[in-house]
């Protein structure tokens, strides 16, 4: 019964900012709400690189075909066999445990290098290529104010307040409690330096299922602005650092076996830049050495001493 | 039954409040005591021709609302009372009124129509009048019946169309009364009040002539009758009969095209020489055949197939003639058009519908018009300058840039010297011009700007010169002003372009906003939203210190408010609407400001001071006001995170009273997004204040009164909180969890043709999974175990909208979020669920082939974690 209003928006039509705020508003609180999800889930997500892995324990020539220098006299195959129970743990559970059950968890979660038995495909494009520190390889975990590292055996290494998030008991109202690190690295004795050479996880975020790529350079540009890097001071007792990571091209190759570094040298590592992080042995990463890049060329077990058998690459062709 | 009420009825309309009180409270009384008598009561005196009008039409208006209301549960209400009476009363009700139509007393006969077309709205689609159509056109067939009679028979045939949908009656009653109305139209047997009355029914019994359009002959015959309807001798019959053709156009328009030539005469004809309210709906059929094709264009489907509807580019076919008349009526500006926003003339109709015939057809208009543009831009008479500026920048859409862009490169130079016009029409005009030249051809993110650095030094230097003028022209400069800041966001090197400019700029908009030499606050409005934009698209890395030094001047001007004298509900009116904008304002800067990590911390240390403002802001209790403080204050708890805690004691009670507004919905879901940041901001430490929270989010959800639109954000709240404060979200659980339920079901049950209540569904979906979510993973350390009797429903309506393979993917994604939260949070107590749903490979195979990035990661996850409920033993 309304009369026909044939009336339209002259000229410029009303502007409604504030129908405009409304909307940016409600973008925003949908970001945010996606982002508090999804945090609650990558702490999850942490969990499924227990799946991933071979459920076999560790074999005393498995543990022996990599070369550690350290001694480590904690090992015992017989704590790695029964961890059916310590499976279905999140990190940051794990993060909480204390002795055997810390030690069995961590024994299962680094990364493995294979050898270098041939050129993979596409090396110079899909690949990365640094210099590996000789040293303990080794998880270091940073949560509800402490650090601690942990060897690849599981066993602990070191406990100490750091500049990683979560790492220190400072009062850093901008962090939440369930922020937390997991980083892999290499401690260096003469230093007495971690050397980083990976992220899993960095302040509650997982990154076991981002490519290496971008974990490198996640892991670049993190690190750096946490101090981590910074001297030794009360709140932070090791000094973290990064290594240089080259593209696996002739000059990279180079510049990685022959170039002068800060740390003693064990050999290469290679990592495919698409890879996962993914626990135990993998193909996606490798590891060389020579009497140049390394002392260590002669393998030796867990325990140090010298097999009867050695493995031999007899030559390497393109 | 019946009784006198007249004198009631006439010393309600009384000046004299005592008088007029207590007349009304009688009436109450009345209709509450008896409501089947008092109706007959209403009924008996708007019938008897021997009682005054006055009361005759009040009890006519008193009838009609207590059948109907705006208000749907209010209607809903009025529709049982009156379906509970006794039958025979209200058949002596509808008889009474059915007499009246025959009344001498044409207002009588006007409310009672009206009256019947109500009952007939409730009654008919409940079969329960049948006999109301055939009674009405008995009134037509007889010869004998008066002419009065016929034309208000006609009038409330129209209105019961109107009221009710045509597939409530059959097909031979649609038949029998198209044909009474068009009869009713024929010139040679009627007079003409039934013609007009006749000419405006068919005007509501168009829609239910969808068969009658179908068939050609009878297509024929109506479009005849309407076409000869527009050349009747009375202009009102004429206006009507147009009236007519602006709804064909837009319902039929497929069977338009054998009329569309003698169409074209007869409203080429109107425009040309009939009278302005004629002639404004001929140029609205043009207008309406436009607004058509331009849905056709967009929603153009290549290959469609024979489903989508044929366009028969009408406007391209007119073009030549079309143009021209168009730009005839561009000419017949009234003085003063532009102070008054009552107006609606020729050249504003026929610059809109220009401006609408450029997004139809394109490139082909520029040649039509810019022969006009440049034969009257220079010519002494303001109205040729003025209908040429207009014409120039009603084409400024449409066409492709590369057409446009020559001419307005040439012609920007001259509009910004117009800006000095002595003729504040023209000035207008150009302002809006060049407004649509930023919004339209100002695109430095793509590549394409009129503007270069070189030019945009006098682009700023005008504008800001012509922000002066009279407050209808400063309006538009802001406008302009808006759009040219809206070119620079996210422009990459260009963005820094306006930087330089940005200080005078905000310095001349805080100027027009505090202008008060205008008489309405509409300029104050435009030059604080383009205020908005402006900060919103500037460069922060180097306007960061701009924006921070505006915040203290924004916050003082929102104290002051504060402290104004408040004398009449006028003035209260105004401190709102000013702290409305203000707070907008402080909004837009909190949000840009604390979007880096470098900013952030001027917003940290302006907060005590802004959040009292805030509350000050509340205490003054303004509606409009309280939306957008608490916009602002949601900005501000994102900006502040777990430091917003301090506030909670102050704010609590204000976020209760948003979250109780029923009334205004868009506050109370406001308030309930504010929830939503505020337990992100502070986590756990929103406990204290969920008791409450949660009361008042689920009063909401049951409330009948509050608008649908706000309850899928409370569901998508219900999961913040969970979220936030894990465990503790037990003991809301028996609550909120058969809530949640209770919508997924009416989710399955929704009617899925109406496009609107898909959108609804979606929504309500989305947050009935974001509440999953919530609940799952805030439970998923501590108490994972009390979901496990819920997780069966939850997979069943994953599985129901699987399904529905309309549903969007926003939908999608939180489906399949909720899914992985299932296992995750559940873990190998779901495998037994699990093992029975084969949908949820069918499903996630959907998800892990889709584009989307974010959702096949999602989809990856879910994977993961059901994998996961299978590997693990035991």
């Amino acid at each position: 019964m309304a009369p026909h209003d044939i009336r339209r928006p002259f000229k410029r039509p009303a502007i409604s900012d504030q129908q405009k705020r409304r909307e940016i508003s409600l973008l925003r609180q949908a970001q945010n709400r996606r982002d508090a999800q999804h945090q609650a889930r990558c702490l999850a997500s942490t969990v499924l690189s227990l799946q991933n892995q071979n459920s076999e324990p560790l074999s005393e020539s498995a543990a022996s075909e990599e070369l550690e220098i350290a001694l480590e006299t904690e090992t015992g195959p017989e704590e790695v066999d029964s961890e059916h129970q310590a499976r279905d743990i999140d990190v940051r559970e794990a993060s909480k445990l204390k002795g055997a059950e810390a030690r069995r968890w961590f024994a299962r979660q680094l990364m493995l290098p294979e050898w270098m038995v041939d050129v993979p495909d596409r090396l110079n494009h899909d690949w990365y290529v640094f210099a590996r520190p000789a040293g303990k390889r080794c998880f270091v975990v940073s949560s509800n104010g402490t650090t601690v590292s942990r060897l690849r055996n599981g066993s602990l290494l070191h406990r100490f307040p750091s500049a990683l998030p979560s790492g220190a008991r400072i009062k850093d109202v901008s962090r939440s409690t369930q922020s937390y690190c997991i980083l892999d690295c290499i401690f260096h004795e003469l230093d007495q330096t971690y050397y980083v050479i990976d992220m899993v996880c960095w302040a509650g975020y997982s990154l076991y299922e981002c490519t290496a790529e971008f974990r490198f350079f996640w892991l670049n540009s993190k690190l750096l602005e946490t101090g981590a890097c910074a001297p030794p001071s009360l709140y932070h007792k090791y000094r973290f650092s990064l290594l240089p990571v080259y593209n696996c091209d002739e000059a990279g190759l180079h510049t990685a076996y022959t170039e002068a570094v800060p740390y003693v040298k064990d050999g290469l590592l290679f990592y495919n830049k698409h890879a996962h992080y993914q626990t135990g042995n993998t193909p996606l990463a490798l590891v060389w050495k020579d009497e140049n890049c390394s002392q260590y060329v002669i393998d030796t077990d867990s325990k140090g001493q010298v097999p009867n058998q050695q493995q031999v690459i007899l030559a390497v062709t393109r | 039954m019946s009784f006198e009420i007249t004198q009631f009825l006439l010393s309600a309309q009384l000046a004299d409040a005592k008088v007029r009180t207590e007349a009304e409270g009688n009436l109450r009384q009345f209709q509450e005591q008896n409501l089947p008598s008092f109706l007959l009561s209403l009924s008996v005196e708007l019938s008897n021709n021997e009682k005054p009008i006055e009361s005759r039409k009040l009890a006519g208006i008193v009838l009609k609302n207590s059948l109907d209301a705006k208000d749907a549960t209010r209607k809903e209400h009025l529709v049982q009372q009156w379906v509970a009476i006794d039958i025979s009363i209200k058949s002596q009700i509808k008889d009474f009124l059915l007499k009246t139509l025959g009344s001498s007393a044409a207002e009588a006969r006007h409310t009672s129509a009206q009256v019947v077309a109500k009952i007939a709205s409730i009654e008919i689609p409940r079969k329960e009048w049948p006999e109301l159509i055939g009674s009405l056109l008995v009134n037509m067939t007889q010869q004998d019946r008066p002419t009065s009679l016929k034309q208000a028979t006609l009038e409330t045939l129209g209105y019961v169309c109107e009221e009710i949908s045509h597939q409530d009656l059959e097909q031979d009653e649609v038949n029998s009364v198209l044909t009474a109305v068009v009869q009713g139209m024929t010139v040679t047997e009627n007079i003409p009040e039934v013609r007009l009355a006749a000419t405006r029914a068919l005007y509501n019994a168009l829609d239910f002539a969808q068969t009658n359009f179908e068939n050609e002959m009878e297509r024929n015959y109506i479009m005849k009758v309407i076409c000869e309807t527009t050349t009747a001798k009375e202009a009102e019959i004429r206006q009507a009969a147009f009236e007519c053709l602006v709804s064909i156009a837009s319902t039929y328009y497929g069977v338009l095209e054998p009329y569309m030539q003698t169409i074209f005469e007869l409203t080429s004809n109107a425009v040309k020489g009939d009278d302005d309210f004629v002639s404004l709906q001929a140029i609205e059929f043009w207008s309406s055949i436009c607004d058509e094709e331009v849905e056709l264009q967009d929603f153009e489907v290549p290959e469609s197939g024979d489903s989508s509807p044929p366009h028969f580019c009408f406007i391209e076919k007119a073009l030549s003639s079309l143009v021209p008349m168009l730009l005839e009526t561009l000419l017949k500006q009234e003085e003063d058009q532009d102070q008054d926003d009552g107006i609606w003339n020729l050249s504003m109709a026929g610059g809109t519908c220009l401006g609408l015939v450029a997004r139809t057809v394109g490139d082909a208009i520029v040649p039509l018009v810019m022969p006009f543009v440049e034969a009257n831009i220079l010519k002494t008479d303001w109205r040729s300058r003025e209908a040429a500026t207009y014409a120039f920048g009603s084409i400024l859409e449409g066409p492709s840039i590369e057409k446009l862009a020559p001419m307005v490169h040439a012609g920007l130079d001259f509009l910004l010297n117009a800006m000095r016009d002595e003729n504040s029409h023209v000035k207008d005009t150009t302002a809006w011009t060049l407004s649509r030249v930023f919004e339209l051809l100002h695109t430095p993110s793509t590549g394409f700007s009129v503007i270069s650095p070189a030019n945009l030094q006098r682009v700023v230097g005008v504008l800001l010169e012509s922000i002066k003028d009279a407050s209808h022209v400063a309006e538009k400069v802001c406008g302009a002003i808006y759009y040219l800041a809206q070119g620079y966001e996210d422009a990459g090197t260009s963005s820094s372009f306006l930087t330089p400019y940005l200080m005078d700029i905000i310095s001349c908009l805080i100027a027009t906003a505090d202008r008060t030499d205008c008489s309405d606050s509409k300029l104050r409005s435009s030059a604080y939203e383009t205020l908005n934009e402006v900060v919103r698209c500037s460069n922060l890395i180097e306007t960061s210190h701009i924006i921070s030094h505006l915040l203290p001047v924004i916050m003082n001007k929102l104290g002051q408010t504060v402290e104004l004298q408040i004398v009449s509900s006028d003035d209260r009116e105004k401190q709102g609407d000013l702290q409305a904008l203000l707070c907008g304002v402080l909004q837009v800067i909190i949000q840009k400001l604390s979007s880096t990590d470098e900013t952030k911390p001027v917003i940290m240390q302006a907060a005590d001071q802004m959040m009292i403002l805030f509350l000050k802001v509340f205490a003054c209790r303004s509606s409009t006001v309280h939306e957008e403080a608490m916009l602002a204050i949601g900005a501000l708890a994102y900006a502040t995170g777990p430091d917003f805690g301090k506030y909670m004691p102050e704010f609590y009670k204000y976020l209760e009273m948003g979250l109780q507004n029923f009334e205004e919905y868009q506050v109370c879901g406001i308030s309930v997004g504010v929830v939503g940041d505020i337990c992100r901001a502070l986590d756990d430490k929103v406990l204290p204040y969920c008791d409450g929270i949660m009361t008042h989010l689920l009063k909401d959800l049951s409330s009948g009164e509050l608008h649908r639109s706000v309850k899928p954000p409370i569901f998508s709240c219900f999961g913040d909180v969970a979220l936030a404060i894990g465990e503790h979200f037990e003991k809301y659980l028996p609550y909120a969890i058969p809530m949640m339920q209770g919508a997924s079901e009416i989710c399955a049950q929704m009617d899925n043709s109406d496009e609107e209540m898909v959108e609804y569904g979606n929504q309500l979906r989305r947050s009935i999974f974001e509440a999953y979510s919530g609940i799952l993973q805030g439970f998923k350390n501590s108490k994972p175990d009390l979901m496990l009797p819920h997780a069966s429903h939850v997979l069943q309506f994953i599985e129901l909208v699987s399904r529905d393979t309309e549903r969007e993917e926003s939908v999608t994604k939180a489906a399949v979020a909720v899914l992985g939260d299932l296992a995750d949070a559940l873990g190998s107590n779901v495998q037994i669920l699990f093992k029975d749903r084969s949908f949820c490979t069918e499903f996630l195979g959907e998800c892990l082939q889709s584009d989307d990035e974010q959702l096949k990661e999602t989809a990856t996850w879910t994977q993961g974690m059901i994998g996961r409920v299978f590997s693990v033993c035991g």
